[in-house]
């Protein structure tokens, strides 16, 4: 703060005195309407006046405020500031109004504070710099940002800058320089660069060969960068599914038992998710924590409530198929009115922490979402883990013997029973551990669970009952191809498209994808 | 005659207080039979997000009537029932109230698809039912009041606002809506709009999703895609309650500012945005009849009365509410005008009935069944709450018949 502060001093002490004038009287028009903001807005933009980057910021963030005598005052924790001077000012009766502003005033805004700050000392405020002249484009900004780039070292905001160039000396007058701008913004991979040139195409009707051919590489490029989203969003949205079937592999996959209560599972494990992150905002230091520990408390409320509805309820109704459907379906219920009465039937908001929010860009600009980044990779974990779990632990051992013969583990001492329920209530931890994920995406609210419960079963059934690479290949499957028909399709119909699919595809194949053989496939 | 809405904080307190001693003052009114009040909302299944909310306002005003000594001298009575967001129920449950219950009145429904649901039994049985939510209009029957929006006092002016300076100066616009009656309709009417103004189809974009849809990856980014032409584009949702959520998320995600890309939300109100974290939103806008933050004596006196009565300073009032609100004053103040609970009676004295609404204006009930109302735009803060950026100079009156809809020219307007 001081560092920029003295940085303002620096520079309004090198200014020439007469230069205060027009800053001083662009100054009432921040408080006029919208109109006349977005003007003053711009005039303190183009002044270049430093002074002007804390009032514009301040406005930005509703700390902008007026008397009734019209004098504008900055807010800046408890203290308040006249925006004219500088001096400290008291409120004083009636209270100073906040100034607010519209996305027009908005737009001025992030152009204005650009041209200000392509010079900052930080390299975040320089990138957001180049990314409002890149949005703002005027002619004007070509000296500011030829200046700005000839000491810009980073090259992230090198490469913004040039194409914030391109697009200004493309509304230039000079031929020459719209040549320039056009190769520049051309050898880039930007839906921004590609919009700037079709813009540019009705007032340059000479150059048109030159933007086309522009535009063209552009497209090639996004081309290719729209196969790897597409592809990426597929598995994303495979991640999804396989975390929401993972925990029914396991209990209808493994076990048999149609468990139509595991959606509201998925649930109380994104209920968990926010009671541990409200628990945690007593706690500040623990606060970025919530989300990491929530994984091991839902999976321990999901597992006890799935291992205390086995021994209650489900264990009696073994071999009994459709009751178990119907009992489990009445569990759900009332698990998910439960929830309604005790949370309340609006959403409950779950924060995502700083690293999972926003995008990282890949070479070529290829934009990958963090959260469904942090999704997918958490699904892959979470799969590991089971399978580990399953093939080189006692307990694992011990589910299997059970699974494959009952009768033949009991007479080996294993307490089967003991062994149901540890399974039962494993398949409904990993449920829990799928809804603290799902608290990312989607609401956290009563109904969470029906969304999921379908496509949860189209999984397992489709990748092979009873076979954890078949739950893989088969979520990844339904996700992929899922988002390459939708495109052509639309969101509606793609789905119905993968049901049917799903449909011919078990009646050819019955035993799914990954069909066990052997001993398990009789059992 | 117009009775003024306004009341004092103290009669807000009496209100409330009047929840608590509701038993003491009940021999004074119980001499007459009780006004019977039937409150047909959603309290379980997808809809019980908003529609609880609902039933609520319902409750809250028949308590504030009582506290002032009921109608015509006879306590009101609410009769509760939960269609569970499940449409056929609600068509049972409708005609459980007019006939097992016998309701004089009925307040509820959410969704187009419970009303058209219910619509068919109210006008068997002449029962009256008060319909609160705004919605794609084409509809107009004597049993029911509608004082929620019709689409050109909502979506045309919302639009309009996207194409002038103040809104962006839109010449691209991306139609995103939940699969059913609503949005399509809407859209349709849209669309025509746009045309009329001078926007080819080749600048329209038109997606529906299932309801609840969660994965908005693939539309986001051909969304932006779509703005990536060279025009000012911007998104006219009709995303239904649940899909909201996880649609603003990834717009969030994928860096779409409201600089860049607004969009404006029909169904998406206070109660919607509670549910998210609403920074990376801000500037996003919804269009509407009411917002939270009016600055109106009515408003005041409704949001304190409200939290007054749901014992929680923070909830918040939306739109859907505020035409609950309005409604049932209308209805109180025809029911006492007419002297009677008979619905040929208070039908007709509705007609002309006005009140001080919320909003900060006097609506009016017309004969077509649908209120004047003022339109808004407000635009999303870092708090959930809107700031108000836009709104018409008064009220302006329904066409539930939209012009837009070539069918609608041979039909009588009046």
């Amino acid at each position: 703060m001081t560092r920029i502060f003295l940085f303002i001093l620096l520079l309004a002490a090198a200014l020439p005195a007469r230069a205060q004038d027009p800053f001083l009287s662009a100054l009432p028009g921040l408080g006029g309407g919208f109109g006349a903001q977005a003007e003053a807005v711009e005039r303190l933009g183009a002044l270049g006046d430093p002074r002007a980057i804390p009032l514009l910021r301040a406005l930005g963030d509703g700390r902008l405020l007026r008397r009734a005598d019209g004098t504008l005052l900055v807010r800046d924790g408890a203290t308040l500031t006249e925006a004219a001077t500088g001096t400290t000012a008291e409120a004083g009766t009636p209270e100073p109004a906040r100034i607010n502003i519209n996305n027009r005033v908005r737009v001025a805004l992030r152009g204005a504070l650009g041209r200000l700050q392509l010079v900052s000392p930080d390299p975040a405020e320089r990138l957001t710099a180049a990314e409002g002249v890149l949005r703002s484009r005027s002619a004007e900004n070509v000296p500011l940002l030829e200046a700005a780039l000839a000491r810009e070292t980073v090259p992230r905001i090198r490469s913004r800058m040039e194409l914030a160039l391109g697009a200004s000396r493309l509304v230039a007058t000079d031929p020459d320089a719209k040549r320039a701008g056009i190769a520049t913004l051309g050898a880039s991979a930007s839906p921004e660069a590609r919009s700037v040139l079709l813009e540019a195409r009705a007032q340059n009707p000479d150059l048109l060969p030159e933007i086309e051919a522009a535009v063209a590489a552009i497209d090639r490029r996004l081309a290719i960068r729209r196969g790897v989203e597409t592809v990426f969003q597929g598995l994303s949205l495979g991640s999804v599914l396989l975390l929401a079937a993972l925990g029914l592999a396991i209990t209808f996959g493994v076990m048999g038992v149609i468990n139509m209560a595991h959606g509201e599972f998925v649930m109380l494990g994104a209920y968990t998710t926010f009671v541990v992150q409200e628990i945690c905002r007593g706690i500040p230091w623990l606060l970025p924590w919530s989300l990491p520990l929530s994984i091991p408390a839902a999976f321990l409320v999901t597992a006890l409530a799935g291992g205390a509805m086995e021994r209650g309820l489900i264990r009696h109704l073994y071999g009994r198929p459709l009751e178990t459907l119907l009992l489990t379906f009445g569990v759900g219920m009332m698990i998910q009115q439960a929830v309604r009465l005790g949370f309340g039937a609006q959403n409950r908001e779950v924060l995502s922490p700083s690293w999972m929010q926003g995008t990282i860009l890949l070479p070529m600009d290829i934009p990958l979402t963090q959260n469904r980044l942090w999704i997918l990779l958490f699904s892959l974990v979470v799969l590991g883990l089971v399978v580990l779990a399953i093939r080189f632990t006692r307990f694992g051992l011990e589910m299997r013997a059970v699974t494959q013969r009952r009768a033949i583990a009991s007479s080996m001492g294993i307490r089967t029973g003991r062994v149901d329920a540890l399974t039962f209530a494993f398949g409904s931890g990993i449920a829990g551990i799928a809804g603290v994920a799902l608290s990312q995406i989607d609401n956290v609210s009563p109904n969470l669970g029906t969304g999921y419960i379908i496509d949860s079963f189209l999984v397992v059934v489709f990748g092979g009952v009873g076979s954890l690479a078949g739950t893989l290949v088969g979520a990844m499957g339904l996700g992929l191809v899922n988002k390459l028909l939708e495109p052509w399709a639309g969101a509606v119909l793609a789905k119905v498209f993968v049901l049917v699919a799903a449909m011919i595809f078990i009646q050819r194949r019955p035993r799914g994808l990954f069909a066990q053989k052997g001993r398990a496939a009789e059992a | 005659m117009t009775h003024d809405f306004r009341l004092s904080r103290r009669a807000a307190l009496l209100g409330a207080g009047a929840a608590l001693a509701a038993p003491a003052i009940r021999p004074s009114l119980a001499q007459a039979a009780p006004i019977r009040v039937g409150v047909l909302h959603s309290l379980s299944g997808t809809m019980a997000i908003s529609e609880t909310a609902l039933r609520d306002t319902v409750l809250m005003m028949i308590e504030w009537q009582n506290a002032r000594g009921g109608i015509l001298g006879r306590r009101l009575e609410p009769v509760v029932v939960d269609p569970a967001s499940n449409w056929p129920l609600f068509a049972e449950k409708a005609r459980e109230l007019l006939q097992v219950s016998r309701v004089d009145v009925t307040f509820g429904c959410w969704t187009s698809v419970s009303r058209k649901s219910v619509l068919p039994v109210f006008e068997e049985l002449n029962g009256l039912l008060f319909y609160p939510v705004q919605y794609e209009g084409e509809e107009e029957s004597r049993n029911i009041f509608y004082t929620g929006a019709a689409p050109n006092q909502q979506a045309i002016p919302a639009v309009e606002y996207l194409m002038s300076a103040d809104g962006g100066g839109a010449r691209r616009i991306a139609l995103l809506g939940t699969d059913y009656v609503y949005p399509r309709t809407t859209n349709r009417i849209l669309r025509a709009f746009l045309n009329s103004k001078g926007i080819a189809d080749a600048d329209i974009m038109e997606e529906y999703t299932p309801f609840g849809h969660s994965d908005w990856q693939g539309i986001v980014s051909r969304v932006k895609r779509f703005a990536g032409e060279g025009k000012k584009t911007a998104i006219v949702s009709t995303i239904n309650g649940d899909a909201n959520v996880p649609f603003y998320r990834e717009l969030g995600n994928q860096g779409i500012r409201a600089e860049d890309i607004p969009s404006v939300a029909f169904s998406v109100g206070e109660e919607e945005l509670a549910g998210i974290d609403t920074r990376p939103l801000v500037g996003h806008l919804a269009a509407w009849n009411y917002f939270m933050s009016v600055q109106s004596p009515a408003n005041t006196e409704f949001l304190n009365l409200w939290r007054a009565y749901i014992r929680n300073p923070r909830r918040v009032t939306n739109d859907p509410m505020e035409a609950t609100l309005v409604g049932f004053r209308m209805w109180a103040q025809a029911v006492a005008q007419a002297g009677t609970t008979g619905v040929d009676a208070v039908r007709t004295a509705m007609y002309g009935q006005k009140v001080d609404a919320p909003s900060g204006f006097t609506l009016e009930m017309h004969r077509n069944h649908h209120l004047s109302k003022p339109v808004m735009i407000g635009e999303v803060q870092a708090d959930g709450q809107f700031n108000i950026v836009w709104r018409t100079p008064g009220p302006i009156v329904a066409e539930n018949w939209s012009p837009f809809i070539p069918e609608n020219a041979n039909r009588r307007r009046g």
